[in-house]
């Protein structure tokens, strides 16, 4: 196997494509600094110069509002130059290439490619085409990896509950589709989360899933006793009635987190959800809103992460 | 043209000879006496073997000549020591139409290289719908027909395929792969495609099909031979059909015997392959199943895909890896992996797919064709696009240093590739 393309030649971060395969102190790294950036979204100017002059291109083939809205906060935060590019709509459309495309936009001389795409793994074929002071920030791709969310998520776990030593964590729903529960699971479990669950019907956990560290639950109530942190997924609903689901309101039966299953877990549990939300599928509107729920400071702290991530990047050239 | 192979290392992989001697070739055969010869080549040191058959090579023609010509590929089927090769069906048109078939035939005829073996299609357009004409194609020179890598989904047209083909004593070759369940499918369905969140391929999609396919055999009688068995379940079914006498034989592809889903690594588009690469386990029993004989041969399943087409995401990336060159060392490879003697390697690519074909080539005895190699088992090459004459410079083993490079390659007699 290939040297781990995501470091550079001093065990550095030079891309951020996933968690996998990063060694904790580059994971601590990143939520260290994310902190002080956390404070800054709390200023009445909510600037720092760190990557003045520097051009950050959000690069979508995909279309996702929510998460390159994220990203581009985050590089406003840091004053750096952003340009936002849904090729979703472009250049692939026109028949050009995705190396192609690569190479037009490194020719207008970006320093920090955000990629969102379809196909899982295209972030790691990106990665090997630009030039060596370019760096690639994966915004998710395909079902693989989503790292900023896996990020920000650990982030949002170690804040309120300060160490990952004790924890159980559970992440429901649909895992074979999700890059998030990817992600987290791999977060999680280098920084030594002792107990990571997966809870959900065969038909949506990826084979040998436990091969990555967890634990497989089918049976919602006995995967949420004595929870730390339960982490909801997002449920698509194109995968509503057919052959991996018969229904949203027999999925919210079985796999949607009420207040009584959530009364199963510890007293002080977190709540989260990457969002969108689905109310009624995969979580009930008095969870979501109720006191264990942090899905808004999840939101706010996915700034702080990625701005942590964009200048640890830019400064490891 | 009287040709002597002289002192070299003579190995006969149909008898199991192996010793050092002479060997005369003349009028396109080989003989059992001495005869003055017009040329002399020097085979000291080196092995002289039948050519190799590989089952399976697609050459591009006719419709992607952008990927590769019959030209460029019947230069790298010499180069890589291949005298006989029988191409699949899935062609731009596919090889449907007697006009096809005997238009392939005459261009390679008259490339004078590797002698072509066209397979055709079982079914018009290999659509798995209509039965193709397969007396017509037979005459044309169809050798077996085949869905390449379309498999039949509606299993009434497989029966009755397998029925007809069978009334004429056609073989026919198929993949065995449940094509629902492989859908979307694009790596083996474990660990490696959980992680690199890539949509699987689980292995009964290939026991489901062959179970289907055993059971059609008993109902028909028809010679059935698998092409790219991927599973360890799918190597013990074989071996059990086997014992039952029924008339099955199989292939693997060759590398399949030395990759797993492993070597996918960070999204290698060069491990985008038909079936997918499996677990280490898969790897190992078809490497055991090859070795005692239940998979009876090995092939290159040589398919060259330009550059563009792996420059893609793992998905998106166009399946296939170029073969033809590469089957000799890989095999030689895995032979010395397993501790075999040189015969019974290369009988896994020369006398046993010679069987499978049903060619008289692929031996060295007096009156056989003299399709032969005189071959450096230990002279050691790097895997480079600029080592390979395929116009597909794809490889999962691109950099690799491997062993076996051929000196020269005669066919029918003559020689048509000398380094």
């Amino acid at each position: 196997m290939a040297a781990n393309p995501q470091l550079n030649a001093h065990g550095e971060l030079q891309h951020l494509l996933s968690i996998e395969g990063l060694p904790r102190e580059i994971l601590t790294q990143i939520l260290d600094t994310a902190e002080p950036f956390a404070g800054v979204t709390e200023r009445e100017v909510k600037k720092v110069p760190l990557l003045r002059g520097k051009s950050v291109f959000n690069v979508f083939f995909e279309n996702s509002t929510r998460t390159r809205t994220t990203f581009e906060i985050a590089a406003k935060r840091l004053s750096a130059d952003v340009i936002n590019l849904n090729v979703a709509v472009s250049s692939t459309s026109k028949g050009e290439s995705l190396i192609d495309t690569v190479y037009n936009l490194s020719a207008m001389h970006a320093d920090i490619f955000v990629i969102r795409h379809g196909s899982s793994g295209a972030p790691y074929l990106i990665a090997r085409h630009v030039k060596p002071h370019e760096h690639v920030i994966n915004a998710g791709d395909g079902r693989h990896a989503h790292p900023t969310q896996g990020l920000l998520d650990l982030y949002t776990i170690r804040h309120y509950k300060k160490d990952f030593a004790r924890l159980t964590v559970a992440i429901v729903g649909d895992v074979l589709h999700s890059r998030v529960a990817r992600s987290l699971i791999h977060g999680l479990t280098t920084l030594g989360a002792p107990e990571v669950r997966v809870i959900g019907p065969q038909t949506l956990l990826p084979a040998g899933v436990e091969a990555l560290g967890v634990r497989v639950f089918h049976d919602m109530r006995a995967g949420l006793k004595d929870c730390d942190v339960i982490v909801m997924l997002r449920v698509q609903n194109e995968r509503m009635n057919g052959a991996l689901l018969p229904s949203a309101q027999e999925f919210f039966k079985s796999y949607g987190l009420t207040a009584e299953k959530l009364a199963l877990a510890r007293p002080d549990a977190i709540v989260m959800h990457p969002g969108p939300m689905n109310r009624g599928v995969e979580i009930d509107s008095s969870v979501a809103d109720g006191p264990h729920s942090v899905i808004l400071p999840q939101v706010t702290y996915g700034i702080a992460v990625r701005m942590a991530v964009m200048s640890i990047v830019a400064g490891n050239n | 043209m009287k040709i002597l192979l002289k002192g070299g290392r003579i190995v006969d992989p149909a008898s199991g000879r192996d010793e050092v001697g002479d060997l005369f070739v003349a009028d396109g055969k080989i003989l059992g006496a001495k005869e003055k010869p017009d040329r002399t080549i020097d085979a000291k040191g080196l092995v002289v073997a039948p050519g190799l058959i590989d089952l399976s090579a697609r050459l591009r023609e006719p419709g992607d000549e952008y990927k590769a010509t019959l030209a460029s590929e019947l230069d790298a089927a010499v180069a890589g020591g291949v005298t006989s090769l029988a191409c699949p069906p899935d062609t731009h048109p596919p090889l449907d139409e007697p006009g096809l078939v005997d238009m392939l035939r005459r261009r390679a005829k008259a490339l004078a290289r590797a002698r072509v073996y066209p397979v055709g299609a079982l079914t018009v357009k290999l659509a798995g719908e209509r039965l193709a004409e397969m007396s017509v194609l037979a005459d044309a020179g169809c050798v077996a027909f085949s869905q390449a890598n379309l498999p039949i989904a509606d299993t009434q047209v497989l029966w009755r395929a397998l029925q007809y083909a069978a009334t004429f004593g056609y073989p026919v070759w198929l993949r065995a792969e449940d094509k629902w369940l492989s859908r979307e499918g694009v790596a083996h369905d474990g660990e490696m495609a959980t992680r690199l969140g890539l949509a699987g391929i689980p292995g009964f999609t290939e026991t489901i099909a062959l179970g289907t396919v055993l059971q059609l055999v008993r109902a028909t009688g028809a010679r059935v031979h698998f092409c790219r068995l991927s599973t360890a379940a799918a190597v013990e079914m074989i071996r059990a059909a086997k014992k039952e006498k029924l008339p099955v034989s199989c292939d693997v592809g060759i590398h399949y015997v030395h990759l797993s889903e492993l070597d996918l690594g960070y999204y290698n588009t060069q491990c985008r392959l038909d079936p997918p690469l499996r677990t280490q386990r898969d790897r190992d029993a078809l490497a055991a199943g090859l070795a005692d004989g239940t998979v009876d041969c090995a092939v290159s399943d040589h398919a060259p895909v330009d550059e563009d087409r792996k420059q893609l995401p793992f998905a998106e990336a166009e399946v296939g890896a170029t073969g033809l060159e590469l089957l000799l060392p890989l095999a030689l490879k895995w032979g010395e992996a397993r501790k075999l003697p040189l015969a019974k390697t290369l009988a896994r690519v020369t006398s046993d797919p010679a069987r499978v074909l049903g060619v008289h080539s692929g031996r060295i005895e007096p009156g056989a064709p003299a399709d032969l190699i005189v071959f450096d088992p230990k002279a050691p090459f790097q895997v480079t696009p600029e080592s390979l004459k395929s116009q597909g410079k794809n490889s999962p083993f691109l950099g690799y240093e491997l062993a076996g490079r051929v000196r020269a390659t005669l066919v029918d007699g003559l020689v048509v590739y000398e380094q």
